[in-house]
Formats: C-alpha cells, structure tokens, sequence
C-alpha cells in the first residue's frame, strides 16, 4: 500500500487539447476569448466584445470573404493563420481598396493541441500587424472530431477606396499586356510537397505574402491596372480563363517567360504538373496597356514581395481557343482551363 | 513509357540491394531516390527517374543535348 | 504509330504532329497504361477500398478513370481510403507506418514500372511485412505491337517504339517484330529532337526499304535494357496472358505474380469477387477503335459531345496521355473542328 495517496482522476486532457467544452459559449468559452484572442488582437472595437462591430468608413468600401482549410496546417513558407489573413487582406487589394478591418471565425475540430492553437493565432497576430488591419469581430467553434480536419478558418474583410480602381477583366483590350507580380505554382508545390512528404531539398516555399503595400504603391503613382486578380485555386491558367471569358478576347503566353522558381520547376517535372495549374498565395495577375508596362514593372521591382514581376503574355482578339502558350519548340498551343486539383502522374 | 526526368547523383546514402538509395540533384533540388535498378552508377552520372525510382543510367549529361537541341 | 502515350503528349503539345501533317499520319497507339487498364481491375480497387476497407494506393494518373461503380476518386468521397503515391515503395512505407491497416498498391504500368512494383513486393517480403499486398496489372508493350502489326486491315507503316520502355527491356525483342512483319521501328524518346529523330528513321528505312529496328534514343536505351531492373522484375513476376481494355486478352500481354509472391496478390488475400470482365459498354468499343489507331479521337461520335476531360465515357479522355485527352487538348475540342 502506497504511503502517498494519488489522485484516482487522470490529469485533464484540457491541459493539452482543445475540448467541446471551450466552444459551448459558456465560462471556457469566455477564456478562451480572454486569454488566447484579446491580448493578441486586443483594439476597443474587439474588445468590447459586441454582437457587432461598429465601423465609421470614408465612403465606399470593399468587402471579401474566404475560408482556409489547408492540411497540413504549418508549411514551409506560412501556416493557416498567415494564409487566412493575407488571402483576405490580398483580395481586398487586388480590388483596388486598402484593407481595414477582418473578422475571424474558427473552426476548431477537438483534440487540436493548445499548442497548435497558439502558435496559428501568433501568425495571425503577427500578419494582421504587419498588414495593418484590425481584427475586430470573430466567432470561435469548437466541434466533434471529424467534423473538420483540425482547424478551418474563415476570415471577412473590409477595405476602404482611397484611389483609382481597376476596371476588371471586362475592360481588356487587343494589345493589352499581361504580367505576373512573381513566381507562380509557389503555393500549390509547397502544399503538394509537405501534405505528402515528398523530401524535396530544399522544399518549394510557399509564396503567402501581403500584396497591398506594392499594389497600393502602384496606385498611387497613377498606374492601376486594367484588371488585376489574387492567383489563387486553379492558378494563372484559372484567372486567366476567367478573364477570357469576360471579356470574350483571347490570351497568348510565352512559356519562356514564365516565371517559375526552381524548386517549383523540379516538383513539376518530377510529377508532370504544370505551374500555371497550381495555386499561388502572394502573387497576382495584372493586364495593362502596353504603354504603361514598363513603368508598372519598376514600381513592383521596389517591393521584395515582387521584385520579379515580369510580363507573361498578351490580350488578342476573339478566337475559338480561349488562352493559348507559346511551348518551347515555337508552336502556340491551347492550356486547359483547370478541372478539378492537379494530380501527380506517372504517366 | 512516359515521364522519365533526368538527375545528377550527388551521394549514396544505402548500397544495400533493396533498400539502395541515393541523393539526386535535379537543377539545385535534391531527393533521395531508390536506386535498386542502378546500383552500379557512380557519383556525377545522370539517371532516369521514372514514377520516383532511378530506372537507368543516362550515358550523357542532358545539358549537352540540350545545348544542341537550342542552337538556331 | 506512336506507341507510348507520352510521345502523343509531346507531339501534340510541340505542333510536331500538326508541322508534319501533309506527309505524314500519326496513329496513335495504345501506350497509355491507364488507358489500357480494364474497367474490372478498377472496380476491385474500388471494392477493396469501400468493402475491405484497405487504404488503397495509386498514382494520380489512375484517380479519375470510370469502372462501372464510378473512380477511386468518387470513392474516396463515399469513405473509401484512397492515398495517391508518385512511388510504389512509399507504398511499403505507408504498411510500415500503419501496421493496424492493409495496404494494397494499385499497380499498373507497362514494363517501365513493373521492376518498381517487383522492387516493393521484395521490400516487403524482406521486412516480412503482413499489410501489405499489390493489386497489379502490368502489361507488356511489345506482345501488343505485334497484335497490331498483325491486324490485315493495319494502316501503320512503321513503329515509334516507347523509349522508357525500351529503357529497360532493351530493344532486341523487336528485332523479330520488324522483321516478321517487314516495319521499320525506330525507338525514341520523348524531346522534340527525339521525336523528331525517331520520325526521321522510320520515314528514311520506309525510302530505303529497309524493316529493323533502329535506335534513336541511345543516351538512354542499350540492346540489352537495364539488366538489374530486368533481374528485379523477372524475380517477382512472370509473363502471361492479359486483357487490355480495348483489345481483350493479348497473348503473353502481361505479367502475372510468380507462385513464390502469390501471398502479396491482393485479389487471393482479399478474396475479391471475381469480375468475370464487366459488359462492354457503347463508349468502350469506341475506345478499342481509338485505343488501336483504327480511328482517330475526333472521329468518335462522342468526342466533344458526350465525352469531355469533364465528363470522360472511357479511360483514353481521363487519362491525360489518352489519345483523346491530348486532341482535346491541343485542338480545342469541339470549338476548333
């Protein structure tokens, strides 16, 4: 018989993981919100812990919205949290506005270590910084297992207009350029690589950055461009399609000029993916006229975030072929418009 | 059959007979691949890979072919 | 004809097949693994995953191909477990790492392949793995090429031979081919410069009349092949007879479990119904047509209409090499007919 007595219960599994209990709107609830979401976000809007946040804008805004369910949640290169602040924040750029405010919805599946939690919610913190947005409403769940892989994170966000928006693909004209803000399929390899384990060295950086400092920059030097989208699921080839059908013109690109960083280059020949499929998480897409190309180029050359924006093809007139790539060998051949995620093949 | 992606050995990590394996560079990109059907390839030869195993040992470097391939 | 599925790609997608359009005809041959893979090996997969409950492995390119009980990737939506690999030995891994599962390898492939999936069944018997199994349908290119060679109503003047397949079986099984039937066969890689190599040879042997086999894609490719991927292959597997979708049983087709690796054949260890080969569907005997270069993908009443890369009736338009997958591609459907 034990000198000592021992507690019979066994230590709490709240200690370690996120339980139902915390997202069932009572006292864990509350500190969670306390302890984990305030002191990283803290600002009175948020703190106040209204129903709803209450805004004063300038005029008119823009408003997004996306949802994040990346596995696994830390890639190289960025983490869920990073993602869903900047997917938001860089949507709300592309449309021309200056990101203000988010809200933050979490989904949290039971059993996600607090560990996981806080360091998802320091990248938040950190990016929101960063990119000078206010997270000013939220909601957090917590659900059974299963009913989400680990975590899935939606975030809206609210931009004001402060100048000149671009028109949107409805606006592109023959002759119009299009470029890149960097290297594409970043995202999509990164993901690829690390959901799978492939054991690339090293692995294909995922590109998640925020873009409205240098878009934001461009529109100020009077160079908006004519239509201008987040590279996102389905990659340049999906924008591009899009933009084609819209505007009903054709678009040719260069394959030489493609921009595509050697790690994604190697991943993509290994498994006969091609870039232009895979997703990007801080590039763009911009068309512009020919004329204010190179002008627009130097003004993103400043930024690191997209110091190799580079033209990748042009705006033609209405033919059958939606967008078509010059290959290598010199002949212009149609690019699928992306169906379904791109898979790796062996043959 | 189809995709076959030339790459350089860099070092052998296992010379056993099933479990071979080596690091492959491919343009600045490594990879550890099983080399069980090329266990005589030297460090600095090029082998094919095919479905992510090393499956032949190329006599030249795909550089010099490609040299030729782009000449005007 | 070309026979490799990759080569169609590359043809295609380089205008190569477009340039050379008023001299020469490309036929495009069954070289498409995925392709040539029976609806019924696609249906046991499906029937491992959902009613075995094994976590089925496959390369990507196997994913969206129609069985009659739908893909493996509309199964992996009704719960089965589906992992895509890019290599059969992460397949062994994936047992090692999950001794409470079954894993079986979705093995198909011509003979570039096969000494990939020997390789597992030998890694597995060497870490006396019990989880792990292969349901393989490996074929044979050359037994094929001979049924067509053989067809009296046969068009084809001569053979591009699949250069990664020759890369490891070597050339000299096609010495007898080119001459009993009087082709010339090239064997040839998959570069523009190599196609265009391989299009060359046969074109100059046709002028010259000459039939043998010539190879042009010798940085890879030696007579003999790849003795230590031959010695692997030969080892686990045996030739035997298989069906193609498209063709049905080819002689020698194929290769089969030796009796010695019999314990790693999925079907004996899961006791999978046996399908006796599912009816031939409409879409299927197009397929055939097309998988054998007797009619070309836009001559298929489906094509474009009924069958898109979106709504595939038969495996030549899922697979991304298909035949009918490549036309679409590189002419633009329907939009440029």
């Amino acid at each position: 018989m034990p000198d000592e007595l021992s507690c019979p219960m066994p230590q709490s599994l709240d200690a370690e993981c996120v339980t139902l209990a915390y997202g069932e709107g009572g006292r864990l609830s509350r500190r969670l919100v306390q302890e984990r979401l305030l002191p990283r976000f803290g600002n009175p809007e948020l703190s106040a812990l209204g129903d709803a946040a209450v805004l004063t804008t300038s005029g008119r805004v823009a408003f997004t919205t996306d949802s994040y369910t990346v596995t696994p949640l830390f890639f190289p290169g960025g983490d869920i949290g990073r993602l869903a602040v900047y997917g938001t924040v860089n949507d709300l750029a592309v449309s021309g506005a200056t990101p203000r405010w988010l809200s933050l919805s979490l989904m949290i599946e039971e059993g996600l270590t607090w560990t996981s939690l806080d360091r998802v919610l320091d990248s938040i913190q950190v990016a929101a910084k960063e990119a000078d947005v206010l997270i000013v409403t939220g909601d957090t769940k917590v659900v059974p297992r299963g009913a989400v892989d680990q975590l899935f994170i939606t975030t809206a966000g609210i931009g004001e207009f402060k100048s000149a928006v671009p028109d949107g693909p409805a606006a592109l004209q023959p002759g119009d350029v299009i470029l890149v803000s960097g290297p594409i399929g970043q995202h999509g390899a990164a993901i690829l690589c690390a959901r799978e384990d492939l054991g690339f060295e090293p692995p294909p950086l995922s590109d998640c950055a925020n873009l409205a400092p240098a878009f934001h920059h461009m529109q100020c030097q009077n160079l908006t461009p004519r239509a201008a989208r987040d590279a996102t699921r389905g990659g340049v080839a999906a924008v591009l399609h899009e933009w084609s059908t819209v505007c009903g013109l054709g678009i040719d690109l260069e394959e030489q000029q493609l921009p595509v960083g050697n790690e994604v280059s190697a991943v993509c020949e290994l498994l006969g993916l091609d870039p232009l499929f895979l997703a990007c998480e801080g590039t763009f897409v911009a068309a512009c006229p020919e004329d204010r190309v190179n002008e627009m180029l130097t003004n993103l050359h400043k930024f690191p975030v997209t110091q190799n924006a580079c033209v990748i093809g042009r705006v033609v007139p209405a033919r059958p072929v939606a967008v078509c790539v010059r290959r290598a060998a010199g002949r212009m051949m149609p690019l699928d418009e992306p169906a379904g995620s791109p898979l790796p093949r062996i043959c | 059959m189809c995709l076959g992606i030339p790459g350089r050995v860099l070092r052998w990590l296992d010379r056993s007979e099933l479990m071979a394996e080596a690091e492959i560079d491919f343009d600045g990109v490594r990879k550890r691949c099983p080399m069980a059907c090329v266990p005589d390839a030297d460090v600095g030869d090029y082998v094919l890979i095919h479905a992510g195993i090393a499956i032949s040992k190329l006599d030249r470097s795909p550089e010099d072919f490609y040299r030729i391939e782009t000449q005007p | 004809m070309d026979v490799c599925g990759g080569q169609t790609h590359n043809l295609l997608r380089h205008g190569i097949e477009n340039a050379l359009s008023d001299c020469i005809e490309l036929i495009h041959g069954p070289g498409c693994p995925v392709c040539v893979t029976p609806a019924a090996v696609i249906d046991r997969a499906i029937e491992l995953a959902l009613t075995h409950k094994v976590t089925l492995a496959t390369f990507g390119d196997m994913l969206r191909v129609p069985g009659q009980s739908g893909s493996l990737l509309q199964t992996r939506a009704r719960g089965g477990a589906v992992r895509t690999i890019y290599c059969p030995t992460q397949a062994v891994q994936l047992a090692q790492r999950h001794p409470d599962q079954q894993v079986v390898l979705l093995a198909i492939g011509f003979e570039t392949t096969a000494p990939s999936t020997a390789l597992a069944v030998l890694q597995a018997e060497d870490q006396r793995l019990t989880n792990f199994s292969v349901l393989a349908h490996h074929v044979r290119v050359e037994p094929a090429m001979r049924v067509l060679a053989a067809d009296p109503g046969r068009r084809l003047q001569g053979f591009l031979a699949a250069g990664h397949v020759c890369t490891v079986t070597g050339y000299h099984e096609l010495e007898s081919l080119a001459q009993d039937f009087k082709l010339p066969v090239t064997v040839t890689g998959f570069e523009p410069l190599d196609l265009a190599d391989g299009l060359l040879g046969c074109v100059q042997q046709l002028e010259q009349g000459r039939a043998v086999v010539e190879n042009c894609y010798p940085r890879s490719v030696r007579r003999e092949g790849n003795s230590a991927a031959l010695r692997l292959l030969e080892r686990v597997f045996a030739p035997d007879d298989l069906a193609w979708r498209g063709f049905g049983v080819i002689p020698q087709g194929g290769f089969v479990l030796r009796q010695k690796y019999e314990m790693y054949d999925a079907e004996r260890r899961f006791d999978a119904v046996k399908h006796s080969g599912s009816p031939e569907s409409r879409a299927d005997h197009h397929c055939a047509a097309v998988l054998s270069g007797r009619m070309k993908p836009c001559a298929c009443p489906l094509f474009g209409q009924a069958c898109t890369p979106d709504f595939p009736q038969g495996a030549p338009m899922v697979s991304s090499e298909g035949a009918c997958a490549a036309y679409f591609r590189y002419t633009g459907g329907p939009a440029l007919r």
